[in-house]
């Protein structure tokens, strides 16, 4: 994601209540996060999808914007909680395993993305 | 030829006979051109599924070329009488968001009902072509939907061990809980072919390449525990 688009998603969370964009959205990291991540942690990367502010998970989300929490998780952490779920990390295990439903170049790009979320760099 | 008098009236009575299924042949449905016509501007009728982002946010409604093997005849001829909504967040969640301060909710009002409608000839004529829309490779006779299981444990790995609960509503006693970015599971028992259910939790994206539901493993016993649990929810 280009700074640029990060500047789109801020305008659009300024200027909410706004429909999802449905146009722009040029990477596979990003679609990706939209289509498997955002269900549940949100289309912003607040932790507020949908199965979450319909009161459908009783564990919160992890805010992938949230610059301190995400940068206690370094990259392999990222990278092993998205492939084998939140069981891997001793986290609820309403955080889904992908490793069977994503390849593991596909969940490279996505720690990249989640980096440019949170505009911060993971616990070396 | 000479007709007696107890032949004419039978060739009468047969002729008559003959006349009236010649006309219920006529009038029986053609359910297969009544699907052409009127769901086809909605629902994929032959296949593959989306393999493609884009093409997800495209589909208008979901696929029916697999029909035969997901549903229960049953429940089709019911439903197509008047369909009610299965989705709570439509055919694909993220065409029907709303964010506001951060937070995404679905737009209840964009959400879309399947516009079957049919009255009841035309839903056995329909529901008779879409049994015969079968996936051959799917494995049949694996479930075996009379087995005894236990409710707790089903419920304990639905809703803790596994994150199915998260993204599907279901109904365990009297209470509703769960997550909306799947289909709504709360009638599912009598609405999917236990088979089916077994090999789509399995699989997922075998039946939908780009599905946003996680494919995940366990073991043959925790699946079949999970259908049936599944098959229990009417
Ligand atoms: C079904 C809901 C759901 C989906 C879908 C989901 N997550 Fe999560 N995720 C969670 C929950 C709940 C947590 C919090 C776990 C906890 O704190 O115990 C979490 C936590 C995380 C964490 C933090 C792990 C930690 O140790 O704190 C990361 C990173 C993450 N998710 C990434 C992703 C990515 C990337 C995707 C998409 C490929 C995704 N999630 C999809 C529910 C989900
Ligand atoms: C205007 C578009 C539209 C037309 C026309 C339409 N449907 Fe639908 N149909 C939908 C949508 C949208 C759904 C999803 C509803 C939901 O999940 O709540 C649906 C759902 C269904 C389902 C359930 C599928 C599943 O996987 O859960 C069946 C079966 C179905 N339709 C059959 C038909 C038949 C048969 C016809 C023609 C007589 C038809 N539909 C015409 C839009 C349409
Ligand atoms: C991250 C979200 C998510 C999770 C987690 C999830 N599912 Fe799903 N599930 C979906 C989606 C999306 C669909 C298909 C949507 C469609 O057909 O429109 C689906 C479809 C299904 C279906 C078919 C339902 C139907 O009416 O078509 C069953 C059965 C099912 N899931 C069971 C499970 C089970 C069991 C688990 C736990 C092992 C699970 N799901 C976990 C999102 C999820």
């Amino acid at each position: 994601m280009k700074r640029s688009d990060i500047a789109l998603w801020a305008a659009a969370l300024i200027l909410a209540p706004t429909l999802w964009p449905s146009a722009g959205r040029a990477g596979t990291a990003a679609d990706d996060y939209q289509n498997y991540c955002a269900q549940c942690h949100g289309t912003m990367g607040t932790g507020q999808g949908i199965n979450e502010t319909a009161g459908g998970l009783s564990v919160s989300p992890r805010s992938h914007i949230n610059a301190e929490e995400m940068s206690k998780l370094s990259d392999e952490d990222l990278r092993l909680g998205i492939a084998e779920g939140g069981d891997a990390l001793q986290k609820s295990g309403l955080m889904p395993p992908w490793g069977k439903t994503l390849s593991s170049e596909n969940i490279d790009e996505l720690v990249i993305y989640l980096r440019k979320l949170c505009k911060c760099v993971g616990k070396q | 030829m000479r007709i007696r008098w107890i032949e004419a009236p039978a060739a009468l009575i047969g002729g008559v006979l003959l006349m009236v299924s010649a006309i219920a042949e006529v009038a029986a449905l053609d359910g297969k051109a009544l699907i052409e016509e009127r769901c086809a501007a909605c629902h994929d009728l032959t296949g593959p599924a989306p393999a493609t982002f884009e093409g997800l946010l495209k589909r208008k409604a979901p696929d029916l070329f697999y029909a035969g093997s997901k549903f229960k005849r049953s429940w089709l001829v019911g439903w197509l009488r008047n369909p009610t909504p299965i989705r709570p967040s439509g055919v694909m969640f993220l065409n029907h968001i709303v964010v506001e301060g951060g937070k995404d909710r679905i737009a209840a009002d964009t959400l879309k009902t399947c516009q079957a409608n049919l009255d009841r000839e035309e839903a056995e004529a329909a529901a008779d072509h879409l049994m015969t829309l079968v996936d051959a490779s799917m494995k049949t006779g694996v479930i075996d939907p009379a087995k005894k299981f236990s409710t707790p444990k089903g419920r304990r790995l639905f809703t803790k061990q596994l994150p199915c609960i998260a993204c599907h509503t279901a109904k365990f006693g009297k209470r509703t809980m769960g997550g909306i970015s799947g289909p709504d599971l709360t009638k599912a028992g009598k609405r999917l072919n236990p088979d089916w259910v077994y090999a789509r939790i399995a699989d997922p994206q075998y039946w939908d390449p780009m599905t946003w539901m996680p494919k995940i493993e366990m073991s043959h016993r925790k699946r079949e525990l999970l259908t049936l649990l599944i098959g229990s929810m009417e």
